[in-house]
């Protein structure tokens, strides 16, 4: 995984609430044995006018000028901008892949779905919960003015929008020092091999049978 | 000693380490696997040359992928037969037993687990499927992982996690006749929304669960998901005890009797504390039906598809306004003269035996409707067709008009070739009604099977409870 490093992103509005895993990434891209190259198939039934499916050369696809992915004013875009409960649904770690791959690396959003918050942080995405009202501020601020870029700083935990103001944002530590190090929890959870083999005779005597 | 919560026993029995600010390391007993979450964490393991930890806490079935008719052919589309190879590889090479395509144990996954005794009560039991919090229904505690973190337990038989908060969910009072765990679970998420249980872990109690069988409460359980809750849990108690009795994977002789004990002490304990308390009348719940593109977009068989102007709020009334638009509905319109085009009853949250015995039960003796092209039932595993096959449950199907399919997820997400096409309206026992789940443009109405049923014969939404 790459180190988190702060940066200044444009930012993308998707103005709507419950985006779910399936809309992230559709079923028929979920047959892949890879982990990369989903960002193409980002929001695939929002984004193309035609039926996406594995194999088709994206390039050549109608897109749909509609969605907001494909304004060119947001093209570059790092920084999702979204409603409540985002990420719900599907545990599909294809999800933060595709958006991963799209390349977005914060989301920020009044509330997230839990298996996606925490599917996020294993691929280098940074999800930030901000108030309500903050979030309803900034899809204002976006929308108005072209080429809104945020500094997001993961160190001080901070987002600075154009006009300084500064939004904090609370994250976990442990999550933290995976994100800004790079580090998978693999590894990490190897250092405590001795628990867990201390742990797994206690459990065996507990309870026998689950071992039978 | 304070009392516990059932979610407290759980966690506390399985903490290998916790650090200060509440990070943990917790034991996994039971790892289910399936075809489309596991290739990258197979990849990820040899890539990092370690092996996975302990391979009999392992069990794997390929399901998404599966076809539901003409097996003997093989599964045609490539990309799909590869992920499927990928699992019957990966599975051979570590030694994982796995319950292969023409395995007559092959199924669902959250249908098989159960069924084989592999989900016992005290467990802890993960699987990349956000629908892995069924097996709570055993006082087990069980919830949906990513990939990372399903080749993170391979490696390590752990999950680095938080304690999420705890809710009750108090369901008492008796269900009315054809009112059942599918319409208390949609009847959950339409009052505390599909975001009410996001960092919370409910177990669900009161007298209406504890009269639910186990098939009762893993749908529950299994649409705790659906309430944004990871893990979904109901106490052990006799009928527990007795569904696991004599399971494949099941504790026999003096473990048995050692195992039962334990398993009677998973109920939270009087006192316990809540962070946060629903509670319900079961008497009042009527058969619910979806009118949108999110499980909470819910209303009763006597109600009627909202209007966006009276939304509670502008966030509210855009996403009412768009999912209207989705589903191809009129503001006000009685939920009862909406038609339907196509059937599915199936999927992990309703392929279970009693939900094939209460859709035939509605079936038997009638018609599929003129309107319906396709009526289909696919039951959960191998084993729940033989079960239904050998009750005659499958000739009441086919004789009414229905196709009687192999098992697998098949229409619930539509990753086979079982799907809708753009614009056709589907009764679904499944699980979500996102937008294009079972198919681009697919128009999805959650029920219950009994509901279900009763819309392939009358060819639109009815009050199952008039028919009974």
């Amino acid at each position: 995984m790459k180190k988190f490093e702060t940066f200044d992103g444009l930012v993308v509005p998707l103005d709507r609430a419950n985006v779910d895993t399936d809309a992230i990434i559709p079923k028929q891209f979920l047959k892949s044995i890879k982990r990369s190259g989903f960002g193409p198939n980002a929001f695939d039934e929002w984004r193309y006018l035609d039926h996406g499916e594995p194999g088709m050369d994206n390039s050549k696809r109608p897109l749909n000028p509609d969605f907001v992915l494909n304004q060119p004013r947001y093209q570059g875009a790092q920084v999702l901008l979204a409603r409540e409960n985002f990420g719900c649904g599907s545990s599909r770690e294809h999800a933060p892949w595709a958006l991963e791959d799209y390349g977005l690396r914060v989301i920020i959003a009044p509330s997230f779905a839990d298996i996606f918050f925490n599917n996020c942080f294993k691929n280098g995405l940074l999800p930030v919960k901000l108030a309500a009202d903050k979030v309803d501020a900034l899809f204002k601020a976006v929308e108005a003015g072209v080429g809104y870029k945020m500094k997001v700083d993961l160190e001080q935990q901070t987002i600075t929008a154009p006009d300084g103001t500064v939004y904090p944002f609370e994250v976990d530590a442990h999550r933290k020092h995976c994100l800004l190090n790079g580090l998978d929890d693999i590894g990490l959870t190897l250092q405590h091999v001795d628990d867990i083999k201390a742990f797994e005779a206690k459990h065996r005597t507990a309870q026998p049978w689950l071992y039978a | 000693m304070s009392s516990k919560t059932l979610y407290d026993k759980l966690w506390d029995s399985h903490v290998v380490r916790q650090d200060a600010d509440g990070t943990a390391l917790i034991y996994i007993d039971r790892q289910l696997v399936h075809e489309v979450t596991s290739p990258q964490a197979f990849e990820g393991l040899k890539l990092a040359h370690r092996k996975p930890w302990r391979t009999a806490s392992m069990l794997a079935v390929p399901d998404h992928n599966v076809p539901t008719t003409n097996r003997a052919a093989g599964i045609a589309d490539p990309i799909s037969r590869l992920q499927v190879e990928t699992l019957d590889a990966n599975c051979a090479e570590y030694g994982i037993v796995e319950f292969k395509m023409g395995d007559i144990r092959q199924g669902v996954v959250h249908v098989m687990g159960p069924e084989q005794g592999a989900t016992l009560p005290g467990m802890t039991v993960v699987c990349g499927d956000s629908h892995t919090s069924t097996h709570g229904a055993f006082a087990a505690l069980a919830h949906g992982i990513g990939t990372s973190e399903v080749e993170h337990v391979m490696a390590t038989q752990c999950l680095v996690a938080k304690k999420s908060k705890a809710m009750l969910v108090k369901v008492e009072g008796k269900l009315g006749r054809g009112v059942t765990a599918k319409d208390i679970a949609l009847a959950v998420i339409g009052k505390i929304g599909t975001a009410g249980g996001t960092g919370y872990a409910i177990e669900f109690a009161g007298a209406a669960i504890r009269d639910l069988s186990m098939e009762g409460r893993m749908t529950l359980c299994n649409m705790a998901i659906e309430a944004g809750a990871r893990a979904g849990m109901v106490a052990a108690d006799d009928t527990t005890v007795s569904y696991v009795k004599g399971r494949p994977f099941a504790p026999q002789g003096a473990n048995w009797d050692k195992a039962v004990a334990y398993w009677k002490t998973l109920h939270s304990d009087d006192g316990a504390k809540f962070d946060a308390t629903v509670e319900l009348d079961a008497s009042q719940i009527k058969p619910q039906v979806t009118w949108g593109t999110s499980p909470e977009m819910v209303t009763d068989i006597n109600g009627r598809v909202p209007d966006p102007a009276s939304a509670p709020d502008a966030v509210k009334r855009g996403d009412w306004e768009r999912a209207l638009q989705y589903m191809g509905l009129q503001a006000n319109t009685p939920i009862s003269e909406i038609k339907v085009d196509k059937v599915f009853i199936g999927s992990c949250t309703n392929g279970r035996i009693e939900d094939m015995r209460e859709a035939a039960a509605i079936a038997k003796g009638k018609k599929v409707a003129a309107n319906v092209r396709l009526a289909m039932v696919v039951p959960g595993s191998g084993l729940v067709k033989a079960q239904a096959e050998q009750e005659g449950l499958d000739k009441v199907f086919i004789d009414a008009g229905f196709e009687w399919r192999d098992p697998g997820c098949s229409m619930c997400l539509a990753m086979n070739d079982d799907r809708l096409e753009a614009g056709e309206r589907c009764a679904s026992t499944s699980n979500r009604n996102f937008e294009g789940r079972q198919g681009q443009g697919s128009r999805t109405h959650l029920v219950s099977p009994a509901m279900a049923a009763a819309a392939a014969i009358a060819g639109h939404f009815v009050d199952v409870r008039e028919w009974q």
